[in-house]
């Protein structure tokens, strides 16, 4: 169980987060999603102990402020959104990364983890080479390596992932998310900082909306996204439906009209 | 799709997949091995046509050799070999955990300004030391020398890696600036204490700023390559976090790297080998950049294996640079300054040219 607790972040004397409560449980995927600048991203840094914060945040029993860094790398993996390299690192060898820091020994794993992600016969090929999306996926493979169970002695690990499908095509959009659910469904922990709000409805179990540093909903996909609360949180209109073929939320923009709505005083 | 897809129809069909680590594991091997061969040939040339292979001759029939040849090889080849393996190794793996710490391959410490602020603090002792009292000067003896020399080159990497680094992220543009302004800073007190200096001092300073293996002596290795020993071997530990901080300090964080123990460690490091390095030999460019750079083409990037292969690359190249300084104008000897400089400055050039990317501002 992951479980934060009052967490308010500052960026100088700008205060970011304002005591925020957040709780993710194992075996689910929860998905953070919220407008441009409502804070996602440093929700998730605290989360992953990359910026001071307030209040208290614990992983488990382990609280992450004080954790060692290799203690708490056995128990989670971290995807940033984009990470460059200055080396001629090959694919394989940036997968490898991840497994020198979690707990698995065994090296033929970098290359499943590859497979995993799609990227079958890249072990080789040059990182920096690579298309943004297919650099993304390298390191979800790395990702995947250092908590390639998802249960290690009845304890939960987890992964977090920072937009992980916002550089990619739809096929690997959703390859990515159906990793992610099925580490979940193995009975590990996923949170996610999500731009796309179908792909969330689609395969978060729990939604964390946000909107100016602090949390206006948390719940399940349905009892979150509904008309009101999405439409506040992005400042337009948004319509919630459910597809035709298997009852799933979606949410479209066409309600907000294609063009962008003029204040009253310069209507003609 | 890439260049790497020739004859087959299935773009990503290549070859076996290939370890690079065998590559650099065979590399250490023949690496060890091209340095053994190098300091032979080190030994056996120089301008006063003493033969090794004469000398061991005559040790393996028992016979005493001359004292031209105790003189020649004892006391001038062999301190100036071991000082040749000191500084090369210093400076290539200095200039490869640099480029690491600053995820960069351009990252050196003689371009950076790190050399700059160590002859900084070597000029300070040689012009301000005499000014001490005699007896205050025979007590300290050649101690302050490089002393200062390391603690010019700590202040320069810590001033540097503070101006460059901000929120764990290193940009490439300013750390290249910050480095020219912190050089020509640096370069200008020197230039004080220079303008400050008598003719004795001026002649003794010449020699730091063409670099030189010339001055090497016993007395000397025997305060340079115990530093020079503990801070590879303390760099060469930092292999695996190396590898994590190219990926960046919050990655290398979420991977369990203590990012923190990791930057001072290899600062330390660099700022003692470096500082250690320019205090005995003078300011010798370039070994730091062209040899790890060469290496992570050749064997990869992965800085276990890079470290190792540098000190042995570093070592063998400086020492046949210093082999073609006292051969070329014989009698005469060409600081090894320059050889290293003609051979470098192409290199950065090349590499600048084929990642302009690297820094667009």
């Amino acid at each position: 169980m992951l479980i934060a607790n009052n967490i308010s972040v500052s960026y100088g004397p700008k205060k970011v987060l304002h005591g925020l409560n957040v709780a993710a449980q194992p075996g689910s995927l929860t998905a953070i999603v919220g407008p441009n600048g409502s804070g996602k991203t440093t929700l998730m840094r605290a989360l992953t102990g990359d910026v001071p914060f307030d209040g208290t945040i614990m992983l488990g029993d382990t609280d992450i402020a004080t954790a060692k860094p290799y203690d708490l790398a056995a128990r989670r993996a971290v995807l940033p959104q984009a990470t460059p390299l200055s080396f001629p690192f090959q694919a394989v060898e940036v997968v490898r990364l991840g497994l020198r820091g979690g707990i698995e020994t065994n090296d033929r794993l970098a290359l499943t983890a590859l497979s995993r992600v799609g990227l079958d016969g890249y072990a080789n090929r040059f990182y920096q080479e690579l298309s943004g999306g297919e650099q993304q996926r390298v390191q979800l493979a790395r990702v995947l390596c250092q908590v390639w169970r998802p249960v290690v002695g009845g304890v939960p690990r987890w992964l977090f992932l920072d937009e992980p499908v916002s550089s990619l095509d739809i096929g690997h959009q959703l390859t990515v998310m159906q990793i992610a659910r099925d580490f979940a469904r193995a009975g590990g922990g996923v949170v996610a900082v999500m731009h796309d709000l179908n792909l969330s409805a689609m395969f978060a179990h729990q939604v964390v909306l946000m909107q100016s540093g602090r949390i206006i909903g948390h719940g399940t996909p349905d009892q979150v996204l509904s008309d009101a609360q999405v439409s506040r949180a992005y400042g337009c209109d948004i319509r919630t439906s459910t597809a035709p073929m298997d009852g799933g939320w979606f949410m479209l923009p066409q309600a907000a009209g294609g063009e962008p709505e003029l204040p009253v005083t310069q209507r003609a | 799709m890439m260049a790497s897809d020739t004859t087959t129809d299935q773009p990503f069909v290549q070859g076996p997949f290939v370890d690079r680590r065998n590559t650099a594991r065979r590399a250490h091997l023949w690496l060890g091995l091209l340095l053994v061969l190098v300091s032979l040939a080190s030994l056996a040339v120089g301008a006063s046509g003493t033969s090794l292979w004469g000398a061991l001759l005559k040790l393996a029939q028992g016979d005493a050799l001359t004292l031209t040849e105790r003189v020649v090889l004892w006391d001038i080849r062999a301190p100036r070999l071991v000082m040749g393996i000191c500084v090369g190794s210093a400076l290539a793996v200095s200039g490869a955990v640099m480029q690491g710490l600053f995820r960069n391959p351009l990252a050196d410490p003689g371009i950076l300004g790190v050399t700059t602020g160590a002859t900084l603090g070597a000029i300070c002792v040689i012009v301000l030391g005499a000014t001490l009292p005699a007896f205050v000067q025979a007590t300290l003896g050649a101690g302050p020398l490089p002393v200062a020399a390391f603690l010019g080159a700590w202040g320069s990497m810590l001033l540097l890696y503070r101006v460059s680094t901000r929120a764990g992220r290193t940009s490439v543009a300013t750390m290249l600036l910050a480095g020219i302004a912190l050089s020509a800073l640096f370069a200008a007190f020197s230039g004080v204490l220079i303008f400050l200096a008598d003719d004795m001092q001026l002649r003794e300073l010449t020699f730091w700023s063409l670099g030189s293996l010339a001055g090497a002596s016993w007395v000397k290795l025997s305060i340079a390559a115990p530093v020079i020993v503990v801070s590879l071997m303390l760099a060469c530990t930092l292999g695996h976090g190396l590898n994590g901080l190219a990926l960046g300090e919050a990655a290398a964080h979420h991977m369990g790297i203590p990012v923190e123990r990791t930057k001072t460690i290899a600062i330390l490091a660099v700022s003692a080998a470096t500082g250690t390095a320019v205090a005995v030999s003078g300011g010798i460019g370039f070994i730091g950049i062209v040899v790890p750079h060469l290496l992570r083409l050749a064997t990869g990037p992965d800085h276990r294996g890079l470290l190792v292969n540098a000190g042995l690359l570093g070592a063998s190249l400086l020492l046949a640079a210093d082999m073609i300084a006292r051969v070329v104008v014989s009698p005469a000897e060409l600081p090894i300054g320059i050889l290293t400089a003609l051979l470098g400055s192409p290199v950065f050039l090349w590499i600048l040219l084929r990642k302009r990317g690297l820094v667009d501002m």
